[in-house]
């Protein structure tokens, strides 16, 4: 293994693979890229570098593998688990640059598109030829699909659909060693491993995906969406149970609390019900005459379940008016609170009442307020932590109520992140939901990609770094190590 | 340099008055915490669209200006990409959590002009430009030369010697934007309401607008009188100061803001009608302009007062409703929004519902409304080569409407889209908004507004 050497050693050859705009070494230019959507997490990348083609990613990856520094790739920077947090020995890799859309094969029903083009436009492209790109996280008009493949992301609408992992068909990356791979291709059958399935979720630590192609879906011949208000969150809990115990498969149905409406009405005037406990969006696509059937039988649910108000949207400009303020609620929160902790946890959808009663215990002892924004038909919870960063302590009392909802998803039996990442703000908790041998099983994967261990490193895994410590690149003896009460593994 | 820690992160500085006083107006650094880094603003960025680059974006500059803030140094950097900004507002209209960059990056502007010392080359574009701009006077003197110039044919054989390509970018800007020029006739101070009176209201007529477009003007104030207003037009008004408040110039914008505010409080009307989407944008946001600047706290209520008073001509006259008969005008006419009435004022269907209204006209949209042409005030002249490249795109997104007529709420816009046009094929015919509808009230011809062009 060659001795490491700083990033700024690399800056003449990485101009020569990029040029020189496409290397950032000025500190006020790298300094905004510190964070990503998680701004909790913050450090000042080495270098940055803004490739263009699968070439100079590869060979600024080669490079880096050479001389053993370490690499961070980022897309949009709309993560909120600060996956693509930088390091200040690394080398930030930002695929913002490449967002060519390459193709959009109508007839294969896929199309394939540079890892920096927005979410959105993959839908934009297909839409005059009636397709679309499924996959829809709220920030869908701005994360990139490199970013969606690196978090496995998902959106309102994969209670249906499923996450990114179930509409990638094939993928061109550049490993960790600076090598191109293909993986997949148009045809959706394969032989061999399922890298894509492993490569997808990876949060950068198995390389960089530098060309993608998805699958594209037919557009529904029938959307209709409802907006339905319930007095309290058990209605509203009550409705969805319902619909799911009648054998109906929303597109979506996502669920919003008082604080959360409160704070969504704020930021874009989307005029949900006043006074309302909760709101329940449900959506349902497919062809025309099964979608009215189970909207009827919906709507009937919704009201034996105590629904005081239900509104149906008729045409795209309607539904997109009851979205809005769905889509928009992490960030509305800001309207109505300093600031906010978007946590990402899934409870089996059994558990959710209970787990809800027991996420407003928790707010009610702390005295810190928690909206709840999910996706209820597959139990995916967002619940935004706010407080005041002006007000000391309420940081870190914010912090442990988040944590503490955590534990709360694990002891239901349910998962430590949804769709936003492990990166490095749930790195720690990885061992409470996995064994010791689980977790030196994906080791073991990582490091057969990745054995000098520089692709995006202490992300996704825990690594020896002890928990709570601050993020970046320890130069001393950690003091715990050094009195002898914990030892580096 | 690379390898080096981040500075460790100093408390942040106390919200001075805001806890004391709830109604105390937010601080720089209350407006800068507003933004959460969602990244929401990337992908309507102008800059962003262009160059891909975190710190040529609304997240990114604003992170520039917390990082000035937090180290008390503004780096030559940071001026660079404060100066790329268009200050389209495009963001203000993205952001979810209702950050008000339009205030931030006016007062990173106003700290630019207070505290950086630019190149000489720069100074002296930027001290001509606002020599001359806000004051119709010596825009007036300018206007013979011009005529002169464009008349002689000079114009064209300059264009065609490819001499242009030579000159300065910003000098070359200027040649190619200049406006083609027709006799200016002269606005009475008070024009009459035809038919029953509706509505007495005044009437901003403009530096650039009044110097360069008096046709707009004219039309203006013939529209308003035949829907039934009354149009006031002091005399003794110049410019709203809207280019330098965008460009930083706090005390200049001040000046100018009172001398508005005092020609229109003398005019005793209950509205203000404005036809140019900047100058509308920032005279809204007056008590913003003077809360700053010295002169006392009564100028700040009387700026407030004029404020709520200002309308958009097209707002205004949506609401108020037509009273003229608006005959057919067969044309196709692309409508593209001027980003100050779209997003500094959120006036998009008006002006939509007004040209849906006069019969006959077909209405098509422009694609990707929310990017900004490129002409942003006065960028094109000072930053002429992403202006260019903006104008380039819009100038496809237009032609692929194939509509002869491109119509929009600010004459700025219509001429950079229209020289971009020009340069690569035929440029559409262009139109205020109220000039079309002056077009239909009066009966007159497509030919009129299209010159040689055919209808579509």
């Amino acid at each position: 293994m060659p001795v490491p050497v700083g990033p700024e050693a690399l800056v003449p050859r990485l101009r020569a693979i990029c040029g020189d705009a496409g290397v950032l070494t000025d500190p006020a230019q790298r300094r905004t890229y510190e964070s990503d959507g998680l701004t909790y997490h913050a450090e000042l990348p080495g270098v940055v570098v803004l490739p263009t083609s699968t070439a100079q990613v590869a060979a600024v990856v080669r490079l880096c593998a050479e001389e053993g520094v370490p690499f961070v790739p980022r897309g949009a920077g709309t993560g909120l688990s600060a996956g693509a947090l930088p390091r200040s020995d690394g080398v930030l890799v930002v695929t913002s640059r490449m967002r060519r859309i390459l193709e959009v094969d109508v007839e294969a029903r896929c199309a394939v598109v540079q890892p920096g083009v927005a979410n959105l436009d993959v839908t934009r492209a297909a839409a005059p030829h009636g397709y679309y790109y499924a996959p829809d996280p709220s920030s869908q008009q701005v994360c990139s699909v490199g970013g969606n493949i690196a978090e496995n992301s998902g959106g309102a609408h994969c209670l249906k659909y499923g996450f990114t992992v179930n509409h990638v068909l094939g993928l061109e990356i550049v490993t960790p060693a600076g090598d191109v791979v293909r993986l997949g291709g148009k045809v959706a059958e394969a032989p061999g491993y399922d890298l894509i399935g492993a490569f997808i979720g990876s949060e950068g630590t198995l390389g960089i995906a530098t060309e993608i192609t998805v699958r594209l879906l037919r557009a529904p011949e029938r959307v209709r969406t409802l907006l339905a208000a319930f007095p309290t969150m058990d209605a509203g809990g009550r409705a969805v149970s319902a619909v799911i115990a009648a054998g109906v498969l929303p597109a979506a149905i996502e669920m919003m609390d008082a604080l959360a409406i409160e704070a969504a009405e704020a930021a874009v005037a989307c005029h949900y019900p006043k006074g309302a406990g909760a709101v329940l969006i449900v959506e349902l696509d497919g062809p025309a005459a099964d979608v009215d059937a189970q909207f009827a039988a919906v709507t009937a649910l919704c009201r034996e379940a105590g629904a005081t108000e239900l509104r149906t949207a008729t045409d795209a400009a309607e539904r997109a008016r009851i979205w809005k303020g769905r889509k928009s609620a992490f960030a509305a929160v800001g309207r109505i609170s300093p600031s906010y902790i978007v946590q990402d946890g899934v409870v089996p959808r059994t558990a959710l009442p209970e787990v809800l009663r027991r996420i407003a215990d928790l707010s009610a002892e702390s005295g810190i307020r928690v909206a709840n924004v999910f996706h209820a038909g597959d139990g995916n919870l967002h619940p935004l932590v706010l407080f005041d960063d002006a007000e000391p302590g309420a940081a870190e009392r914010a912090a442990e109520v988040s944590g503490a909802i955590l534990d709360l998803c694990v002891e239901h039996g349910g998962s430590i992140t949804g769709e936003h990442g492990v990166g490095v703000d749930k790195a720690c908790h990885m061992p409470d939901m996995f064994s010791p041998a689980d977790l030196a099983t994906m080791d073991l994967f990582r490091r057969a990609i990745d054995p000098a261990g520089i692709a995006n490193p202490e992300k996704l895994l825990p690594t020896p770094r002890l928990c709570g410590e601050p993020p970046g690149v320890r130069t001393d003896v950690h003091p715990l190590v050094a009195s002898g009460e914990a030892e580096l593994f | 340099m690379p390898g080096t820690t981040p500075p460790p992160q100093p408390p942040r500085p106390p919200a001075e008055g805001r806890g004391a006083d709830p109604a105390a107006p937010a601080t720089f650094e209350d407006l800068l915490s507003d933004c959460v880094h969602c990244g929401f603003c990337l992908p309507t960025c102008p800059t962003y669209v262009l160059w891909g680059e975190e710190m040529d974006s609304p997240r990114g500059r604003i992170h520039l200006m917390g990082q000035s803030r937090q180290d008390g140094v503004l780096t030559g950097t940071a001026v660079r990409h404060f100066d790329n900004c268009l200050g389209c507002l495009a963001c203000v209209s993205a952001c979810p959590s209702g950050v008000r960059y339009d205030a931030l990056i006016e007062t990173a502007r106003a700290d630019v002009e207070r505290e950086h010392e630019r190149p000489l080359g720069e100074r002296l574009l930027r001290a001509a430009v606002f020599a001359l701009f806000p004051y119709r006077g010596r825009l007036r003197l300018l206007r013979g030369p011009l005529r002169g110039y464009q008349a002689s044919g000079l114009s064209r054989l300059l264009r065609r010697s490819g001499l242009l390509d030579r000159l300065p970018p910003s000098l070359a800007a200027m040649e190619r934007l200049a406006p083609p020029l027709r006799p200016a006739p002269r606005l009475p101070e008070r024009v009459r309401a035809r038919g029953r009176r509706r509505a007495t209201v005044g009437m901003l007529t403009g530096c650039v607008q009044g110097a360069f477009f008096p046709q707009v003007n004219t039309a203006t104030a013939r529209v308003l009188a035949s829907d039934g207003c009354e149009v006031v037009i002091p005399r003794r008004q110049g410019c709203c100061g809207a280019l330098s408040a965008h460009a930083g110039r706090a005390e200049e914008a001040a000046r100018f803001a009172r001398s508005t505010v005092a020609a229109f409080e003398r005019a005793g009307v209950d509205v203000v009608v404005v036809n140019s989407a900047g100058c509308g944008s920032t005279m809204k946001h007056y008590a913003d302009v003077l809360a700053n600047a010295a002169g006392g706290d009564g100028w700040a209520r009387r700026a407030e007062r004029l404020g709520a008073k200002v309308r958009d001509v097209t707002e205004f006259l949506a609401d108020l409703g037509p009273a003229a008969e608006r005959h057919p005008l067969p044309i196709r006419a692309a409508y593209h929004d001027a980003c100050h009435l779209s997003h500094g004022q959120g006036v998009r269907e008006q002006p939509r519902d007004l040209l849906r209204a006069v019969p006959e006209l077909e209405l098509v949209d422009v694609a990707n409304p929310d990017i900004c042409c490129g002409s942003a005030g006065i960028y094109n002249l000072l930053r002429p080569e992403p202006a260019a490249e903006l104008g380039r795109r819009k100038s496809a997104d237009v032609r692929a409407t194939g509509a002869p007529l491109l119509v929009a709420g600010n004459p700025g816009c219509a001429l950079q889209i229209a020289a971009a046009m020009g340069a690569d094929g035929e440029a559409p015919a262009v139109a205020h908004t109220v000039q079309v509808l002056d077009a239909s009230i009066r009966g007159l011809p497509p030919a009129h507004l299209l010159g040689g062009r055919r209808g579509g």
